[in-house]
């Protein structure tokens, strides 16, 4: 196996209670990728997020993680519950606790944990909204907050679940940068699940389309090449 | 004096450790639930408390020891039940209260009858804290106490988001079951005395006044903290005094405090 390798499906089905969502599935993801899924409502690309992530076991098939990944070195940015609303926490706590997955947290954050999460707030540049309450900050700044948290777990795969979901379009552009920005300057892969397909295509290099017949997975240029793409570029016009 | 008279009265020494602990434990333990919208879950629970009290009488068991499995179990289902995407866990609950209570009255109508017993277990009685039950909450407050100052910084995160702790790593099914089972025993200790009909408050009130008042977490669980205690031995002194249901008056007490806090935010707001 080469040691830049984050994940590896080879013919992997994907499902719930016996019935498939996704089958036949063949995906490498590498470090550095910037990976974008897309697809109708309910073709299971949440479902695929979830097996990465490894939180549902593939019905057939294999899905090979990197040790890294397996020990939980792994930011993911899911979509928002609505609990999380009007959820009383400053944003400092939030932010630490993707430091959790470290060994040896016990009664109280290290040092270096703290010191860590503040230089993740300060990349995404929420430093000055640290003992703001989450709850009072503006759907960009959770979603800013949230993947801070992400950047505390992991350092080389970053995995968001419709990241964009209820940001205004300057919000949902300022996301795009700064995940481009990671991608390119610190080398973090990062695989997105996205309805926008317009603005996510400008950053990403790789597509994977789930449709309900057909895969689709190559580069961007090819995507919008091939039959599912065009139907998007069709849209567009 | 007639503070001092209200404690040379054993059975209100014993109400007022096992009340003071048991508040604190559910106001702990209820700031989770409530943010984790789990508050009704609470109230099942002790439906499900008293349908268990009255089989128990109904055999002859005593009543701790049939109540306490029964009522672990029913959080666990719960538990399960909410975790669930095809599920109506709402329903679930209201369907699982209901059902408990009317076994639980079928049960005391074809035995004992509608006694004073019966009255007690669904409104609480200051005289029902036997030494057992204080050393019990004892036992479980100091319990509550280690494993939440132990596990707290992954409590916030499995309350807070439940899918990413399980992505980096977190065993979330693990706290999620002990969530449950301390509940689980938090109310059944608590429902003698402040009544199957009642003890659910005790669990949503402290967590509300302070989410009302406070912005951090942290904030939040010293605030629901002190607001058990403080109602808790203000609903004790003013039932003593004027001779009310102790259960009622301490709810009441709670109730006052979240309208303050309420009051508070929204000057606050101005």
């Amino acid at each position: 196996m080469e040691r830049n390798e984050l994940i590896v499906c080879r013919d992997v089905s994907l499902g719930y209670e016996g019935q498939s969502v996704l089958t036949h599935l063949n995906l490498t993801i590498q470090a550095g990728d910037y990976l974008c899924v897309v697809g109708d409502n309910g073709s299971g690309k949440s479902t695929l997020l979830r097996g990465l992530l490894g939180l549902l076991a593939p019905q057939s098939g294999e899905i090979w993680r990197a040790e890294e990944l397996r020990r939980g070195a792994v930011g993911y940015l899911p979509q928002q519950t609505r609990a999380q609303r009007d959820f009383p926490a400053t944003v400092f706590e939030v932010v630490l606790s993707g430091c959790l997955n470290r060994p040896g947290t016990r009664f109280f954050y290290s040092a270096a944990q703290k010191s860590e999460a503040l230089m993740n707030m300060g990349k995404l540049g929420i430093l000055e909204l640290k003992d703001q309450c989450y709850r009072d900050l503006s759907g960009g700044q959770q979603q800013r907050v949230l993947l801070s948290r992400a950047l505390c777990a992991a350092s080389r795969l970053l995995i968001l679940d419709e990241p964009i979901t209820g940001l205004d379009p300057a919000a949902a552009q300022d996301l795009y940068k700064t995940l481009s920005y990671l991608n390119e300057k610190e080398g973090m892969a990062v695989v997105m699940v996205t309805h926008d397909l317009k603005s996510a295509l400008r950053g990403a290099r790789t597509v994977l389309h789930i449709g309900r017949s057909s895969l689709f997975s190559g580069t961007v240029a090819d995507y919008l090449a091939s039959p599912q793409g065009r139907r998007f570029r069709e849209a567009e016009q | 004096m007639n503070l001092l008279q209200m404690f040379s009265y054993p059975f209100m020494q014993r109400a007022l450790i096992a009340g003071v602990l048991v508040s604190l434990c559910a106001a702990l333990l209820g700031v989770s639930l409530v943010l984790k919208r789990y508050s009704m879950i609470g109230d099942g629970l002790s439906h499900v408390s008293f349908g268990a009290l009255a089989v128990a009488v109904a055999l002859g068991i005593t009543p701790l020891y049939f109540s306490i499995p029964v009522v672990i179990l029913a959080a666990f289902w719960l538990l399960r039940m909410a975790g669930r995407p095809h599920w109506n866990s709402d329903a679930a609950v209201a369907a699982m209260s209901a059902s408990a209570l009317a076994l639980g009255i079928l049960v005391i109508s074809r035995t004992t009858g509608m006694t004073t017993d019966v009255d007690n277990y669904m409104f609480g009685s200051v005289l029902a804290m036997s030494p057992t039950d204080v050393g019990l909450s004892v036992a479980l407050c100091a319990a509550v106490l280690v494993l939440f100052l132990r596990y707290y910084h992954k409590l916030f995160a499995v309350t807070f988001d439940e899918s990413f702790s399980r992505a980096t790593g977190l065993r979330v099914d693990r706290y999620n079951t002990l969530l449950a089972i301390l509940t689980a025993l938090t109310i059944v200790l608590g429902m003698r005395m402040m009544g199957a009909m009642l003890i659910s408050s005790l669990v949503i009130f402290p967590a509300l006044t302070a989410m009302r008042l406070f912005n951090s977490f942290r904030g939040v669980v010293i605030c629901a903290a002190v607001t058990a205690v403080v109602c808790f031995c203000a609903g004790l002194t003013i039932s003593f005094a004027f001779s009310t249901p102790v259960g009622a008056t301490v709810v009441v007490a709670d109730l006052v405090l979240f309208l303050l806090s309420c009051a508070a935010s929204a000057l606050r707001r101005r």
